[in-house]
């Protein structure tokens, strides 16, 4: 998906700042406003009132989208054919969970669904663990060439996927792995090193030398350093970009549509698959796609605060 | 948001330099750094550099790959019509949505600092930046579909249509074989022979499934059982059929069904002179009628086949809704990020052009706008260079027959190299102009971050 892309434009970033920065962290609403002075009081409260009026309209129609896939997977096939889902508000009864029932017992989705599972889990974790070994490398240690190497990882952060689909689908079938689950990863963690590595490196940047210094001074070697302190200190930072690259990965069709074959195909390319014939396979793909965006939107409420760092770190400052 | 900047890049390069460290060669230390980069740079180079290279070389080749064609693919590119199509959406994209998107996140954002409910309005209009496009496209397919049956947008316009336009009552009835009514030339159907006051007209109709009778019908007025009045003109529109057959065309027999709710007119010349609906026994009469010749009418509204809501997939719209489609998604990141930087913005110059007595919206547009430029630019340039790529929503949302229509570069890359076209040289060339237009966004993040540096 889309966040990995948000790795758009900045260069100096807002990263999540190490524990001893003060600064603000930029959560949603973070800040609020004082009130308008007393004198406009009353206007005030009538605007409110307006505002908060737009405000619920928008949050209903920002809403209405997602019920209706969730309420439509609930219901039969002839009940869709039959009627808008929003009738089945009025009759909770027809609703109930016979059709992911169906699907979960489809073993071409609940296949699917674990190659989702083994594509994202080590996408993430391989992303995360070289961006940091090469962001602390970018950030502390030395070697010819460093910065200007750093800087086309910076101009690696806007190049798109595309350029990369055919030579690497090339490539790939030269070596064996076209078409495979391994393929699959190797290419997300191609693709989602460049921010990785900027936003690690941001981070990593800002803890104290002191703390490296006397760590260096004890005679730790530049591994136990990376083990014992980088990684623990570069711990938020390091959670917002896991968030995020996992839901990248496991939101991605592109890609696992050009790399994976049948058998190692995820979730997002068996649904699509059955579009071609949308309005009979409902049944299928509602509650397939909510099957799919239940377990993002798991992580993005659990994780919210990191999520929505990773995402901002991506573009401003 | 400024806040969170990074101020302090240190210059990392001094690391190694401090005195008092156990000396260990230059050389050794350069081996351990290599050691952490190379991974990382070694699949860079593989799967990002030389792919990059290898398309530029391959879109100066034919489609196999085995003939050097020179610039060939490039001038395709901007000669076929399918790629034009997607070149021409690509950039209507690029034009509309990103400008779209920063100013419908600069007005939520400026509106959600006013409520206490701030955080989660947030979270609500961020939540789809976490599910697939694929999960997204399929929503919306619901949402857009055309049935009003099923698709919401549709019933909501079936609805408002419906309340704002008289429904009709008998979509698709027709005349029964007794030739009483002719087609009026778009305007319903009216009687075939002129009618003089005093006189009743029988009007027979078929073509209404009796389930589809109003239940205020009843047993239709049978005109040849009364006497007419002077002056009036009056019938019965009724249902021309007799459930179980052995009905005559054009005679009310004791079976046959009224149609109420039926508009009536009396035209003279063709104009209207008045104008009436039929009772449960599908009677009407116009009385007080002046000597003349006369024909009724039965307007067509009355036979209308019911509004189907707007094609939202077809090829006209089918770009504008899936752009919706990715405002849905994408509102919440302009929304969250210039939030945070509004909430950044300092608070004396907006405390001093209130003092002033400045608007809400005066502040609104010539305080905080023009200190919110680099915040505004940032979620700007971030939403022009991801546009630039959009493929999965196009892919899922357009059907198939109109995929064609809403083709963009990304998409036709992909269509082009794999999904049948199987043409890898004009694939690549594609590749490449989608880098070129992503090059100054590259540009720009380089220079930024330089400048933070220094």
């Amino acid at each position: 998906m889309t966040i990995q892309h948000t790795a758009g434009t900045g260069a100096e970033t807002a990263v999540p700042r190490p524990p001893r920065a003060n600064g603000a962290t930029g959560a949603p609403g973070a800040s609020r406003r004082p009130g308008p002075s007393p004198a406009g009081r009353a206007v005030a409260l009538l605007r409110g009132g307006l505002v908060q009026g737009v405000l619920v309209v928008v949050a209903l129609v920002w809403l209405t989208p997602t019920v209706g896939l969730f309420v439509s997977s609930l219901r039969s096939s002839d009940d869709n054919a039959a009627s808008g889902w929003w009738t089945a508000l009025t009759r909770p009864g027809t609703l109930g969970l016979h059709s992911y029932r169906a699907i979960l017992s489809d073993s071409s989705i609940t296949h699917a669904f674990w190659n989702t599972v083994l594509i994202s889990v080590p996408a993430t974790l391989a992303v995360v663990l070289l961006a940091a070994l090469a962001g602390y490398a970018f950030a502390w240690l030395e070697f010819p060439g460093r910065d200007w190497v750093f800087l086309v990882v910076i101009g690696m952060l806007v190049v798109p996927v595309q350029i990369g689909l055919l030579p690497v689908a090339k490539l790939f079938g030269e070596v064996g792995l076209f078409g495979t689950i391994p393929g699959v990863v190797l290419f997300h963690v191609a693709y989602g090193l460049p921010f990785a590595i900027f936003l690690l490196r941001n981070y990593f940047a800002e803890i104290p030398r002191e703390v490296l210094e006397a760590a260096r001074m004890d005679g730790g070697s530049e591994w136990m350093i990376f083990r014992r302190l980088i990684i623990p200190m570069g711990r938020p930072a390091i959670a917002s970009l896991a968030i995020f690259q996992f839901l990248w990965v496991w939101n991605d069709m592109l890609v696992a549509l050009i790399f994976a074959d049948a058998g190692s195909q995820p979730l997002t390319v068996a649904l699509q698959s059955q579009m071609r014939q949308f309005g009979s396979n409902i049944d299928v793909l509602a509650p397939g796609a909510f099957l799919s965006l239940i377990v993002p939107l798991l992580v993005f409420f659990a994780f919210q605060r990191h999520f929505v760092e990773g995402v901002m770190a991506g573009s401003v400052k | 948001m400024s806040a969170v900047t990074t101020r302090r890049v240190p210059s990392a390069a001094a690391g190694g330099a401090s005195p008092g460290r156990p000396a260990r060669s230059r050389r050794a230390r350069v081996t351990v750094a290599v050691l952490f980069a190379l991974p990382a740079l070694l699949l860079l180079g593989a799967l990002v550099a030389y792919p990059i290279l290898y398309s530029v070389v391959r879109s100066f080749f034919d489609a196999g790959g085995h003939r050097f064609v020179g610039v060939d693919n490039y001038h395709e590119l901007f000669t076929d019509s399918a790629t034009q199509k997607a070149l021409r959406n690509t950039a209507v994209w690029v034009l509309v949505v990103p400008a779209l998107l920063t100013g419908v996140g600069l007005v939520l954002a400026v509106l959600t600092e006013k409520v206490r409910w701030a955080t989660a309005f947030k979270v609500l209009i961020f939540m789809p930046m976490a599910i697939s496009f694929l999960a997204a496209g399929i929503t919306f397919r619901l949402v857009y579909d055309q049935d009003p049956h099923r698709g919401v947008l549709n019933a909501v316009a079936v609805g408002v249509h419906d309340t704002v336009t008289d429904s009709s009552a008998y979509p698709g009835a027709r005349p029964s074989g007794a030739k009483a009514l002719r087609e009026d030339k778009g305007h319903g159907y009216r009687t075939v022979q002129d009618v003089r006051p005093g006189r009743s007209v029988t009007l027979g109709l078929v073509g209404i499934p009796a389930a589809k009778l109003p239940s205020r019908a009843r047993p239709a007025m049978d005109p040849a059982a009364h006497h007419a009045t002077p002056g009036t003109v009056d019938g019965v529109v009724y249902l021309d059929f007799v459930p179980g057959g052995g009905g005559r065309p054009g005679v009310v027999d004791p079976k046959e069904s009224g149609l109420p709710g039926v508009k009536v007119e009396l035209t003279r010349d063709g104009r209207t002179v008045a104008h009436t609906t039929t009772a449960p026994d599908g009677s009407f009469r116009f009385s007080g009628t002046a000597p003349g010749s006369y024909g009724v009418r039965l307007p067509a509204g009355n036979f209308a086949q019911p509004y189907g809501g707007v094609t939202w997939l077809g090829p006209g719209l089918i770009t504008p809704a899936i752009m919706a489609a990715y405002l849905w998604i994408w509102t919440g990141f302009s929304m969250v990020l210039i939030g945070a930087g509004l909430a950044a913005l300092p608070r004396d110059t907006l405390e001093a052009a209130r003092m002033d007595g400045a608007s809400e919206f005066q502040i609104f547009r010539k305080v905080t706008v023009p200190q919110l430029a680099p915040v505004l630019t940032v979620v700007f340039v971030t939403l022009v260079i991801n546009v630039m790529k959009v493929f999965d929503l196009v892919y899922i949302i357009a059907p198939g027959p109109v995929q064609q229509d809403a083709n963009v570069l990304a998409l036709q890359m992909w269509l082009v190299s794999f999904g049948g076209g199987n043409n890898q040289g004009l694939g690549s060339a594609i590749g490449v102009v989608l880098l070129l237009l992503v090059m100054p966004a590259m540009a720009f993040n380089i220079r930024r971050f330089r400048r933070g540096r220094s």
